[in-house]
């Protein structure tokens, strides 16, 4: 398969990058001055686009490959990749569902934790020497409190499971109740976040859920709620949660996700009630091998006229 | 400090003074709490001098039959020779080694803890350290806060907790609350305990060293005594190896403190995120620049939720020790 071309559009990790270099005719476009030199000599002779959350083929770039065939995220969203645009011509994208699903809610449940105990402040206080003034202050406990899930699919599930461990009771909202759920289904995120007391974003990011924790959702979450962002940084309208953390409208946050990361709004760095982590959702040894096989075994899949192990359209 | 009576002064005008007279010691999280709920019930006697010293012994002090006191405070048998009358110990902590048990029994004097009242709280911590620890979350934070705008997100990769091994030191009321909530990750549970426990199907091991051996974290919840003094150990470490964790939410002692900073100086283990030291407040200082541990200052109980409780258990405690009841949380030695 040496001879296929492959066009590479987001950041993936090294042993995924040198697999497809090994397997397939790699091109680097991840660069925009890069991508367009691709373009510009091999636009023609592309068959398979790589995408990652930090970068997907938009309907620009999908018409500008004729040859394009499928689509392979390094990742579970693909809000980057103009899916209707790839229906229309034809075009198999495949992402990683599961094989993050019980890293990301891993992952939740420690930003909650560090949020609410002020784990990284106390980690903070005890390297600066402050701990020989005196006691760190009281925190907040998590066992027992109240849990609402924004979308209750394969990660809200799997973060309302391991919250069960804590006693805590859980609450959703989601496009649709769910009638075999046991959980408490609320019909609006505004109602879910004035009944609990951590909110966890664990939706897709679509049209539909962007912005989709505005100024009311913040308020009715209020001074003792916290927010925790696991999904992607549009999700939330981030000036109102900065001016809500500011202002005291918000009792904390934990985020992974920003809306123009790298950019992480500096306001939220001297404030000890956030914890914010360079989107590591997924990052972890096991997990993005994982994913990097999953890619590439869907591409494999694909070149050999097998079906498609993970495939969204 | 304006209402805290030093230990030498004389009768007071107060019109508390009928009232039973209980001295404090180390100077626990709860006590404005106490004072707030219970200024009318006890006369809370707070010395002023350094916690080391009691001298001189006067008037007050051998009229004291209830002491409380923090985990900082030793209990040794020269303090109690300065307290004749001392009938009661009520420690705000769940652990019991800062007290000399022997001697207390000895001369009649009973002990009251925590008991179990902490047992979610430091649980939960016990479940975000590890996860800290292993995901690098404290790390992450400090690289998001510190990393300059251009630079962008190239940050190392964690380790997965889901479905891992966790071996629990200790398999008490904390221990039982850890497990329970790893196994929601999907984690298999192991645990050494002193005895194995039969209720419990979680598989036993006999040596620290064996679970250490088959396990990709270590959780310690144990009580430090004579025999889990220095449990973790070289040879323990050596067994757990380097991509293997430590939680300890226990005490400092039950790691041998300089062979830890050596292994993580030399890679030689995967990481520790610890909530306790041999000598508090004081941490190594080869720790402090390190990435791959998490440190926080001995905190893995107090939650403001817990506070008013815990005054609700000493005040119970004590109460019924001037009622001749039961104890509620009575420590046996």
């Amino acid at each position: 398969m040496g001879s296929i071309s492959v066009l590479l559009v987001g950041k993936v990790l090294p042993y995924l990058e040198q697999e497809l270099d090994k397997r397939y005719n790699l091109f680097r476009g991840i660069d925009p001055s890069q991508r367009a030199a691709v373009l510009r000599d091999h636009a023609s002779s592309i068959r398979a686009v790589v995408a990652s959350s930090s970068g997907g083929p938009d309907a620009a770039l999908i018409e500008a490959l004729p040859k394009l065939e499928i689509v392979s995220s390094f990742s579970v969203g693909v809000d980057r990749i103009d899916l209707q645009k790839c229906k229309e011509k034809g075009v198999r994208v495949t992402n990683t569902p599961d094989v993050l699903t019980d890293e990301v809610a891993d992952l939740t449940i420690g930003l909650i934790l560090a949020v609410l105990r002020r784990i990284c402040e106390c980690d903070r206080y005890v390297r600066s020497g402050n701990w020989k003034k005196g006691d760190y202050k009281l925190t907040t406990k998590f066992s027992g409190k109240t849990l609402g899930i924004l979308g209750l699919g394969r990660i809200g599930a799997a973060v309302a499971k391991r919250a069960e461990g804590f006693d805590c009771s859980i609450c959703y909202y989601s496009r649709n109740e769910k009638p075999d759920s046991k959980y408490k289904y609320y019909p609006s995120v505004v109602e879910l976040a004035s009944n609990c007391d951590v909110l966890v974003v664990a939706c897709p990011l679509t049209p539909e859920t962007h912005h989709i924790i505005n100024r009311e959702v913040i308020n009715a979450l209020g001074p003792k709620g916290v927010l925790i962002n696991i999904g992607r940084g549009k999700h939330v309208d981030e000036p109102e949660l900065v001016s809500a953390l500011l202002e005291g409208r918000l009792g904390g946050a934990g985020l992974d996700v920003f809306e123009k990361e790298p950019h992480v709004p500096e306001e939220l760095f001297g404030l000890e009630n956030v914890v914010l982590l360079p989107h590591v959702g997924s990052a972890t040894v096991e997990t993005r091998t994982a994913m990097a096989d999953l890619v590439l075994d869907n591409l494999e899949a694909h070149f050999l006229g097998k079906p498609l192990l993970t495939p969204l359209v | 400090m304006a209402e805290e009576e030093k230990v030498e002064l004389q009768q007071l005008k107060h019109e508390n003074q009928d009232l039973p007279q209980v001295l404090v010691l180390g100077s626990p999280t709860c006590l404005q709490t106490l004072k707030q709920l219970y200024s009318h019930k006890f006369r809370f006697l707070i010395p002023n001098t350094s916690l080391d010293s009691l001298y001189p012994l006067t008037a007050p002090l051998s009229s004291i039959s209830a002491v409380i006191c923090s985990a900082s405070f030793s209990i040794t048998a020269p303090v109690l020779r300065l307290l004749p009358s001392l009938r009661l110990v009520v420690t705000t902590s769940a652990g019991t080694d800062h007290i000399d048990l022997n001697e207390c029994g000895c001369r009649g004097i009973q002990v009251a803890g925590a008991g179990k009242l902490f047992s979610d709280e430091v649980a939960d911590m016990a479940v975000g350290l590890l996860i800290d620890v292993m995901r690098r979350v404290s790390a992450a934070d400090r690289f998001v806060r510190t990393i300059c705008e251009a630079a962008t997100w190239d940050f190392p990769l964690g380790y997965k907790i889901s479905g891992k091994r966790i071996g629990i030191v200790g398999l008490g009321s904390i221990g039982m609350e850890v497990a329970k909530r790893l196994e929601c990750f999907g984690c298999t549970i192991l645990y050494h305990s002193k005895h194995k426990k039969s209720a419990v199907s979680y598989p036993f091991y006999n040596s620290v060293i064996d679970l250490a051996a088959t396990s990709n974290a270590l959780v310690l919840c144990c009580a430090l005594n004579e025999e889990t003094r220095h449990i973790v150990n070289r040879e323990v470490m050596l067994a757990l190896g380097k991509e293997g964790f430590i939680v300890n939410v226990g005490r400092g002692s039950l790691i041998d403190e300089k062979q830890l900073v050596k292994f993580l100086m030399d890679g030689e283990i995967g990481g520790a995120a610890l909530d306790v030291f041999e000598d508090e407040p004081n941490v190594p200082k080869e720790l402090l620049s390190m990435d791959n541990v998490v440190l926080t200052p001995h905190c893995a109980a107090f939650t403001s939720e817990c506070i008013i409780k815990l005054c609700e258990l000493v005040a119970g405690n004590i109460e019924a020790s001037l009622s001749d009841k039961p104890l509620i949380t009575q420590v046996k030695w």
